[in-house]
């Protein structure tokens, strides 16, 4: 079992992995290596991006259990506040680049019976709460349990996220449900889990879920 | 074949320093909004100077729009063509086996001159003619394209369809070998292939309809809908069937591939529309490609004064 707490780089390293696709679209975005329609691979990929990290984040808790690397739970702060980082990119890229501040269009995207635009912006809310709770002094000013419960809106942020993508496909929905079969199973490995532990005697150990 | 000769197009339509002038449009506005991202502004929209020019050696015709060009470079590399792939790359990347010659086309139905013709017999005696078009995707963007084709009442009326028929279908040719979106595949587009598409018998008439074969005066390439192709510029783009192999006269409304795949997102008609949106996205404004800034779409894509009066009475938020 690799002690990660161990080494000091790994953190750091991680990090700048997780700034890999960031650093890449600015480089095709100043080097001219995007499409004739460069605000919507923009768009795109920083969606795409938001998916995988909230993915990402919440293969950990499952992670750590099935192959015993608890020390994992190091990385899992970070790895959500970068699917925060890039759902915040693509969110101000609608907002900016797409619409131009155009609020009274961006408005009617959001009421006009389009849940494409709604489940978007439903996704990014929901996770800003998360990222301002990430800190040690607010597990402490919450509590354990009722700072976990908070937390546990990342489920809603991924399905509504994936429904987002869902709708924003025209015909071509594989991609979008590979993602919701991903998310079906990390969750789907929670209430397992969950269900056995529950099984347990009381005092038996159980780990916190996420 | 009915293509203009390189020797006919004038050396600025095709100059290669065009071409990639809309990307550094896009850098150059993006790192203008960037920099003064901290003082809270906005630049200008930028305006795409260097482009100016492409067409301006002929004379503009009845049709022609005067806007700037769309740099060929972005009208052969950023496509919807689903037989060569979903993404807009795709069909620039996937479509180096596909054979556009020999071509034949049937023509079939309620027509007096059923018959399979070679390409060059079908259009043989029809002038091509250059049209600078606006082009307006189902998605919301959009561009100027200059397409060298024969108006499709032409053809028509060549091939004298019976009184009986109210429709025109086209059909793409189905190729699985040359054209990699056809195949069977989980990661597909979700259409049934060959591509159908269709016109009422007054809109294959209309003036604007074109059977196109060539763009920026160059033969077609095969991202482009090679070798022929429709093109009904007050419509959505994705009623520009490419690649035909089939005109059928009909009295039925043919069903096609849109339609058929999500009849509830993509009318029979499709004429562009600012005021009926598609279920999930806006169509008021678009995204010229090149262009920083959204602009509004027009009714009709602009084209009101030419197809309007074959639309009237008609309710076109049901007949979508």
């Amino acid at each position: 079992m690799p002690k990660f707490n161990r080494w000091w780089i790994s953190k750091p390293a991680v990090f700048v992995v997780c700034l890999v696709p960031m650093v890449w679209l600015v480089w095709d975005t100043f080097a001219g290596n995007l499409s004739a329609n460069p605000i919507e691979d923009i768009r795109n990929r920083t969606g795409i991006w938001t998916l995988r990290f909230l993915m990402i984040t919440l293969s950990v808790t499952p992670l750590r259990r099935i192959i015993g690397w608890p020390s994992l739970i190091r990385f899992r702060r970070m790895l959500g506040l970068f699917a925060f980082f890039y759902a915040f990119v693509h969110f101000i890229t609608y907002i900016w680049l797409d619409q131009a501040f155009a609020w009274d269009e961006i408005v009617k995207d959001m009421i006009s019976k389009r849940p494409f635009i709604l489940s978007g912006v439903a996704s990014f809310v929901l996770l800003i709460p998360l990222a301002i709770t990430s800190t040690k002094k607010w597990i402490g000013r919450l509590g354990g349990k009722r700072w976990q419960m908070i937390h546990r809106l990342i489920y809603l942020s991924a399905v509504v996220g994936v429904l987002h993508y869902y709708w924003r496909v025209k015909l071509d929905i594989a991609r979008p449900l590979a993602y919701g079969a991903v998310l079906a199973v990390l969750l789907g490995l929670r209430l397992t889990v969950a269900a056995v532990y529950d099984r347990r005697p009381v005092g038996a150990h159980r780990a916190p879920l996420q | 074949m009915l293509i203009k000769r390189a020797s006919d197009i004038a050396s600025s339509e095709i100059t290669p320093e065009n071409l990639y002038h809309n990307r550094r449009e896009f850098i150059k506005t993006a790192s203008a909004v960037l920099g003064i991202a901290a003082a809270g502004a906005i630049v200008p929209a930028c305006t795409n100077s260097a482009v100016s020019g492409m067409t301006q050696s002929k004379p503009k015709g009845k049709y022609d729009t005067d806007e700037k060009p769309t740099p060929y470079e972005d009208v052969t590399h950023y496509n919807n063509y689903y037989e060569f792939g979903i993404d807009k790359a795709d069909p620039a990347a996937n479509s180096g086996k596909f054979k556009p010659t020999p071509w034949t086309v049937s023509v079939e139905g309620m027509v007096k001159k059923p018959a399979s013709y070679s390409l060059d017999d079908l259009l043989k005696g029809l002038t091509p003619e250059e049209r600078v078009y606006r082009m307006r995707c189902v998605e919301a963007w959009s561009m100027v394209i200059p397409w060298t084709g024969v108006p499709l009442a032409a053809l028509i009326a060549r091939l004298e369809p019976t009184p009986a028929a109210k429709y025109v279908e086209f059909k793409t040719i189905m190729r699985p070998d040359e054209m990699p979106g056809q195949r069977p595949s989980v990661f597909g587009s979700g259409l049934h292939w060959p591509y159908t598409e269709g016109l009422r018998m007054d809109e294959a008439m209309n003036p604007l309809a074109l059977l196109v074969t060539g763009v920026y005066g160059k033969p077609a390439l095969a991202q482009n809908g090679a070798p022929i192709r429709l093109v009904t510029p007050w419509k959505y783009g994705f009623k520009g069937v490419k690649s035909i192999v089939k005109i059928r006269f009909t009295d039925k409304q043919p069903l096609t591939a849109w339609n058929e795949a999500a009849p509830q997102e993509y009318g029979f008609f499709a004429n562009v529309n600012p005021q009926v949106d598609h279920p999930r996205w806006s169509q008021a404004s678009e995204r010229r490609i090149g262009e920083f800034y959204k602009r509004r779409t027009l009714m009709f894509n602009g084209y009101a004064e030419q197809v309007a009066q074959m639309y009237s009475g008609m309710d076109l938020r049901k007949s979508y």
